[in-house]
């Protein structure tokens, strides 16, 4: 038996000689000392100490595994049973209980190493090639007619994404492309999805979608050909792949990135059913009103127009004719009666000046005219008369005769 | 300046071209003086396109189809 340089070998062991001799070989081994370990969580243990005991099992093996206090306070994600988890450590053994252990120093979920190292590496390419440059990003339609929609027919995010346009924006058609979301069939599924919905229904807008899910389950969205696809869309794409936290290629090529699906449902229909009551209410009393104003204005200019008809129309000059002759016959008329006036108190002064001369108006107050009846003459002196003398007495209402006696 | 001529049937448009014409018309009354019987015959093609806007925002109702190799389909939620 070849003998190993470093040991002496008994002849007969004890049994801390071989554990001793099974320490020092694994213990040296740099390749065991410095590993990643990928497996899942069981047994977990935190005793008062701190240190964290737990197995690390998959389908054919466990290991046995122990963090010292001082490591797992380092610790960012809270371990549980049954977490997909790659850790880091050293192999050790454990004399007093003849076992093999793996001393842990970092602890970190399940495909953040080489998936992680593959994404950054495909980022980086993709992104020289200028493929997530914001400049190459096409505006998201506000009215869409058509909304394209990749992902599984019978996952939640479908019906969340249906839910949301239903309600936002019913007058939009949906057109589904199912692909698998998820596992080997996702990738060439969603570029084929891609590709036949532009071709085939030219939607003005796609929906790239996939519910939450762990890395591994979002992954196909990280595939290039997946990638490229959404570049090479014809509509632009809205990516809603798992939750706020995640990011995957797909997002920073698609022209907008949403959280969520509901989200990408509720970004693909900015204007909203709302929105349109609202504008076409608006818009209608406007049309009301233009027509109104329309109306208002031509009755200003029907009313103008009227005036002057009536102010230059040949009625209103007749008018006016009569009007003055009115005024001429008036002035007319006043001088005509002025003038007669006039002449009645002149005929009745002449008419005054008349009575006063007549003689017989003073028979009224008494008078009397006595005339000699043989000759009619006024007898104004007694020489004129003799005794005998028939004479004829005149009185203010008629005559008598008389005889003079002496 | 809306055009009148060719008017496509209102019960016949979708809409967002009837609206954008309601709102050409709307504008075009607004800002234009017209003949009265003009601006008449476009204030009642505009109410014919508001009516049928609201009339196609009332019985909205969403489409889902979904492709199945190249031929589209009607999809029918589970």
């Amino acid at each position: 038996m070849d003998q190993l340089p470093l040991f002496n070998v008994p002849a007969h062991w004890t049994v801390a000689e071989l554990t001793r001799y099974l320490r020092q070989l694994l213990e040296s081994d740099e390749t065991l000392q410095a590993i990643w370990v990928q497996g899942e969580i069981s047994n977990l243990a935190r005793p008062a100490s701190g240190h964290l005991y737990f197995t690390l099992k998959d389908s054919a093996a466990s290991l046995r595994c122990v963090m010292w206090r001082s490591d797992a306070a380092r610790l960012r994600l809270p371990l549980q049973d049954g977490m997909a988890v790659e850790v880091h450590g050293g192999i050790r053994v454990y004399e007093p209980q003849g076992q093999y252990q793996l001393q842990a120093d970092a602890i970190r979920p399940l495909g953040e190493g080489a998936l992680y190292q593959e994404f950054l590496r495909l980022k980086a390419l993709l992104e020289a090639e200028g493929l997530f440059d914001p400049a190459r990003k096409r505006p998201i339609p506000e009215l869409p007619r058509l909304i394209g929609i990749v992902t599984s027919p019978s996952g939640a995010a479908l019906r969340d994404m249906l839910n949301t346009l239903r309600r936002r924006y019913p007058l939009a058609g949906v057109i589904l492309a199912p692909s698998p979301v998820q596992g080997d069939e996702a990738p060439p599924g969603l570029v084929a999805a891609l590709q036949t919905l532009n071709r085939v229904a030219h939607p003005d807008v796609i929906l790239l979608a996939r519910g939450g899910g762990s890395i591994e389950d979002l992954w196909a969205f990280n595939d290039e050909g997946v990638v490229r696809a959404v570049v090479a869309s014809e509509a632009p794409v809205i990516s809603g792949v798992g939750h706020e936290t995640d990011f995957t290629l797909a997002d920073f090529a698609a022209d907008l990135r949403a959280p969520t699906p509901t989200a990408a449902a509720e970004l693909a229909t900015p204007i909203t059913m709302l929105d349109l009551q609202a504008g076409l209410t608006e818009t209608a009393s406007r049309l009301e009103a233009a027509i109104s104003a329309l109306f208002d204005r031509q009755r200003g200019l029907l009313d103008g127009l009227q005036g002057n008809l009536r102010f230059f129309s040949p009625l209103r000059r007749v008018q006016t004719e009569r009007q003055r002759l009115d005024g001429l016959s008036r002035r007319g008329n006043a001088a005509q009666a002025h003038r007669l006036a006039l002449e009645a108190s002149q005929l009745e002064g002449l008419q005054r000046r008349l009575s006063a001369l007549n003689p017989l108006a003073v028979l009224s107050r008494g008078y009397a005219v006595v005339t000699q009846k043989r000759d009619d003459k006024v007898v104004s002196s007694k020489a004129s008369v003799k005794a005998g003398d028939d004479l004829g007495v005149r009185v203010t209402d008629g005559e008598f005769d008389v005889q003079v006696t002496r | 300046m809306v055009k009148s001529v060719d008017p496509q049937p209102v019960d016949e448009m979708a809409y967002e071209p009837a609206f954008a014409e309601l709102e050409g018309i709307v504008s075009a009354l607004e800002s234009e003086q017209r003949p009265l019987e003009e601006a008449m015959a476009l204030f009642e093609r505009g109410q014919a396109l508001a009516k049928r806007c609201a009339g196609l925002l009332d019985k909205a109702e969403i489409k889902v189809r979904q492709l199945t190799g190249e031929e589209i389909e009607d999809f029918v939620e589970e």
